[in-house]
């Protein structure tokens, strides 16, 4: 005789149980989604360190001071060209006197500059940062000219900058670890608690004479997928939320370092490797759980 | 060099009684002990009862026997081996040897009947299609026919007890140890479970029946192990 109607795959040993397993889903996806914000946070604020201080050694400034009645306009642009062909030099652009003013506006009020008042111009000039102009070049190449020459490459701004880019760093990173481990130890809390409620499945299992990596092999599965899944759900909201931020309130996006516009593939790669990180945080938690157990059961 | 000569396992394990008790006693935790000065074979392929009163440690000596517990004091073979000298990975293959019906049944609520009695089978790694019919073949003559594709809550007390029975059988044990088998059926039923563990019997399997039911123990001229308070009243003649 055979059975009638009988199913052609066996059913699962240990299925889903959404009402047993709704605390851990829920724990799961919570803390992922605050792992995978804090982390959003800190990859915003690691590549606005690195704006910082990839801009400062991309640039240098150059002051031109000249002492008679010189065109100095002239001098400007005629330096700025000279500067163009130095060799890691990709641009120079010379300021007019026009430009000096506006800058010196601020400070000066709106009344306009004597015309005799000799007015320092400016050159800026972007550097290949991997590949800078000799230092002493810029002095060097303009030297024999009538005219002062003060070259500011912002190295007493660097240092400072990458210190604080550094601290700002370390302390997202920081922020990211600790909220990680937390979010690790609650999920593996959670998958003990939600395996005790399934603990006759192990028992049974064990007492028909299945080996040990038979019953902590289903257990395994079974809590990373529920792993996977919570991950997902946290993670996903946390993109949402993270994309309305930089997007809908650029205010917020800006107080929480989020990184506009475009995410790096390192922030793209946050939210589904906070879920992958949780589903293998609850398959191993239910691995050294099953494994623990059946050994203290049946030594 | 010649070789050596095979073993003979069959005529060594002909001689070693299935289970040997050696002044067993065992204690659950810091309790008295409730099982006391315990010594016994179950010579391999005999038929014994169990029994005793109610709280006599029926159950708690069929758990020394599937290995759930560790003797307190005294020494426990199966199959002529050292229990206590067994490594943990040798548990699964004992556990294969011996077919247990517990008392409370233990099946598992979300497998259907018939999922629960090939459960032995399929963590033995045997594919569906090799042991669905004798499933459907064991379920039937336990009366469960019809029944195979319900869950176990949906069935009654007697019902269940078969399912135990046939997941108990269904890999045909070399042990079977059975606790109360016949506690929640009729007696006609009862006797029909019976002849399902002499036919097992007669297949060559050791069996042991822990059982409150005289009608059942005098409907066979079997061997009766009688506890009370934890130690053995009567010993068993050989088999
Ligand atoms: N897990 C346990 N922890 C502590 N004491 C236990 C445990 N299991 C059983 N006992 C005690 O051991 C004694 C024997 O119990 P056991 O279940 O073996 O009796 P039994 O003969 O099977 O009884 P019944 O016929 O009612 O099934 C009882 O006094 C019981 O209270
Ligand atoms: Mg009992």
């Amino acid at each position: 005789m055979s059975a009638p109607g009988k199913p052609r795959r066996p059913a699962a040993l240990l299925p889903p149980d959404h009402a047993r397993d709704r605390p851990l889903f829920a724990v799961a996806a919570i803390l992922v989604f605050l792992a995978s914000l804090a982390g959003f946070g800190a990859a915003g604020a690691w590549q606005a360190a690195e704006g910082w201080t990839a801009q400062l050694s991309s640039e240098l400034t150059v002051q031109l001071i000249a002492h008679d009645a010189r065109d100095a306009d002239a001098d400007a642009v005629d330096a700025a060209a000279q500067i163009a062909r130095l060799p890691g030099v990709i641009e120079a652009t010379a300021r007019s006197r026009a430009d000096a003013e506006a800058l010196l506006r601020p400070w000066l009020g709106g009344a306009g500059l004597p015309d005799d008042l000799p007015v320092p111009r400016l050159i800026a000039v972007r550097i290949d940062p991997d590949a800078p102009p000799a230092p002493g070049a810029i002095e060097a190449l303009l030297g024999g000219n009538p005219y002062e020459v003060v070259v500011d490459d912002h190295a007493r701004w660097e240092a400072a900058v990458q210190r604080s880019a550094g601290t700002v760093r370390y302390f997202a990173l920081g922020l990211v670890a600790i909220l990680a481990l937390a979010a690790g130890a609650v999920i593996a809390f959670a998958a003990r608690a939600s395996l005790a409620a399934r603990w006759d499945v192990a028992e049974a299992l064990h007492l028909v004479g299945a080996p040990d990596r038979f019953v902590t092999g289903i257990f395994q599965r079974r809590f990373f997928f529920l792993g996977l899944k919570a991950g997902l759900a946290g993670a996903g909201l946390a993109a949402l939320a993270g994309y309305a931020l930089a997007h809908g309130a650029g205010a917020a996006g800006a107080v929480f370092f989020l990184p506009v516009p475009a995410l790096g593939w390192t922030a793209a790669a946050i939210a589904p490797g906070a879920a992958l990180a949780s589903a293998l945080i609850a398959a191993l938690a239910a691995r050294l759980a099953v494994t623990g157990e059946l050994k203290a059961r049946w030594p | 060099m010649t070789p050596n000569p095979r073993p003979a396992p069959d005529l060594n394990r002909a001689r070693d009684p299935a289970v040997r008790f050696d002044s067993v006693g065992l204690r659950y935790g810091r309790g008295p002990e409730i099982l006391s000065d315990l010594s016994f074979d179950l010579p391999s392929g005999s038929f014994h009862f169990l029994t005793g009163p109610s709280g006599a440690g029926k159950s708690s000596l069929l758990r020394l026997i599937y290995r759930a517990r560790q003797p307190s004091r005294g020494l426990i073979s199966l199959f002529g081996r050292d229990t206590a000298l067994m490594p943990r990975s040798a548990l699964p293959e004992l556990r294969r040897r011996i077919g247990v019906v517990f008392q409370d049944f233990r099946l598992l609520e979300h497998l259907t009947v018939f999922d629960n009695v090939a459960l032995p089978l399929r963590v033995a790694g045997q594919a569906r299609a090799s042991y669905a019919d004798d499933v459907a073949d064991l379920l039937s003559w336990v009366g469960l026919g019809e029944r195979m594709h319900a869950h176990p809550a949906s069935l009654s007390g007697g019902e269940q007890q078969r399912a135990a029975i046939a997941r108990a059988v269904i890999s045909r044990p070399e042990l079977l140890i059975a606790d109360e088998p016949t506690g929640n059926v009729d007696p006609a039923m009862g006797r029909r479970l019976l002849r399902l563990f002499v036919e097992l019997n007669r297949l060559g399997a050791t069996v042991l029946i822990a059982t409150h039911d005289i009608t059942l123990v005098r409907s066979l001229e079997a061997p009766v192990l009688e506890l009370a308070d934890g130690r053995l009243v009567s010993r068993p003649r050989a088999a």
